[in-house]
Formats: C-alpha cells, structure tokens, sequence
C-alpha cells in the first residue's frame, strides 16, 4: 500500500518515533515490523486525509471532536492491552506478545458503536459536591484519557510527558 | 456503493466490509484470496458521505459494533474481525 505524498522514509521515520515514545513511556509496539509500518501508513494516510493521526483500524468521522477516542493511542489502548494483550489494532502489545512467548488474537471492539456514542458522562461529572478535602487544593488536577497520567496545575500540559497524548486529550479529574 | 469483485470459486454471496488503512481487514482479504473463493468488497472509510452510511447500516445489522473487517455469509451469517480458522472452517480451506 502506498499513500500519496508518504514516502517509505516518511514511513521509517514515524516507525523509529513511535517506537521511541512506546519504549520512554513503558509500552511495546508489536514486534512484526512491517505489520506495524503498514499500520503507520494507515495512521499517515489519515493524518493527511483528516488531519490527525485518526485509528487505522476503525472508521473516522473526520470531525475531531467525534473522533478524539480514536486518536492513536486511543483511549481504550490501556484496558485492551491489560485484557487482551494488544490494542485494538495490535500496534501496542503487552510484554508476553512483544516477547514471542504469546500470539496476538482478534480484540473485540471497546468503543461503543454509532448509536451510543456522546452520551456517556465522564466520571468525573459524577464526583459528588461537598464538604469534602480535595476541594481544598489549591490546584486542579487534570487526567489524561490515553494512559491515566495525572497532574494538578492551571492547566493541562500542552503534551503528555508519559504518552505524547495533546492537551485536547486531557479531563478534569478533580 | 464501490463494490470491487474478486474471481474464485463460487461459495455463495460472500461480502466483506474493510477499511482501506487495517491492517486485519487486508490480512482477512489475503486470506479469501489464498482460499480462492469469490467475494466482494468495499473500503468504506473511502466512500462518501450518504454511501458510507448506508454501508455503516448495512454493517450494523450484522455486527452492532460496527467494527471492521466485517464479512457477511449469504447475507445472513457474519464473521468480525481476522478470525483465521472460523474463516477456514466456512470456507472448507
């Protein structure tokens, strides 16, 4: 598969970045290599088509604000990778995947379909009012939906120092 | 709706729902090729807008999800996702 305006060195790249920031941030890339350059040309393909790196493997709206769970790594790449070993594309894999000692198989699909989408409420919403210490801090916290990563400051950072996730994939946690 | 036919031996009405960048939707279309039955298939992500949501009730109906590859047997059975010996097994390969 070729895109394009990406050239393989486009391609090889992404691939060495990507496997850099899996590696800071403690996650593993799947070791077949190719398969994981033909996911980068998916990936690359809808960074040019859409305008970000929208998941290879599920249909983008190509309106961001619908398509912020799918931006890679996605919000659900942390319960799949805990529950099935591999992301829902298989480009995170756990330690027994990444180590040969255990194959990768077809992960159900964790974000809700069409019809369900926008209408859950983030838990955060859900934190009762009240006398309660953490309204106390002098700072809020902030969480990012991608890895969990958790700091309290004006606001969110610009990037995620654990995932790269960008500020728009940041809640308000407390 | 973009419908691409590939030849092969005749196995029913067999209809696979892909997106062009997945990388388990292009496994699970080398894998209908390697067992040489005819099929049809339609990238959805690349066809407009009216067209690509009736292909998304179309994959719906078979798989609520909506998640890809989605393969449709006869229009009544469907396989999701690369799932290599169910596919094996349907096909006698």
């Amino acid at each position: 598969m070729t895109v394009s305006g990406t050239s393989e060195g486009d391609v090889d790249r992404a691939y060495e970045t990507l496997k850099k920031d899996a590696t800071d941030g403690g996650y593993r890339l799947n070791p077949d290599a190719e398969f994981v350059k033909n996911l980068i040309r998916g990936l690359l393909k809808n960074e040019q088509r859409y305008g970000y790196r929208a998941c290879p493997c599920r249909l983008a709206s190509g309106k961001k604000e619908e398509d912020l769970d799918i931006v890679c790594p996605c919000d659900y790449r942390d319960a799949d990778i805990d529950e099935h070993g591999a992301c829902y594309c298989a480009l995170y894999v756990d330690e027994a995947i990444a180590g040969g000692t255990r194959k990768v198989a077809p992960v159900p699909e964790r974000r809700p379909p069409r019809s369900e989408r926008g209408r859950k409420t983030a838990a955060v919403h859900t934190i009762a009012a009240g006398p309660s210490p953490i309204f106390a801090l002098p700072l809020p916290v902030w969480r990012c939906k991608v890895c969990g990563y958790l700091c309290a400051r004006e606001q969110p950072p610009g990037i995620c120092p654990v995932c790269k996730a960008k500020k728009d994939r940041f809640e308000r946690f407390i | 709706m973009a419908v691409e036919h590939v030849d092969g031996k005749n196995k029913g009405s067999v209809m696979l729902y892909a997106l062009s960048t997945c990388g388990w939707c292009a496994k699970t279309k080398d894998l209908l090729r390697e067992l040489g039955i005819a099929f049809d298939y339609t990238f959805v992500d690349l066809l407009d807008g009216e067209e690509q949501n009736q292909a998304m009730d179309a994959v719906e109906k078979f798989n609520p999800s909506g998640s890809f590859p989605t393969l449709v047997i006869d229009n009544r059975k469907s396989i999701v996702g690369f799932k290599e010996k169910e596919i094996r097994e349907v096909f006698g390969g």
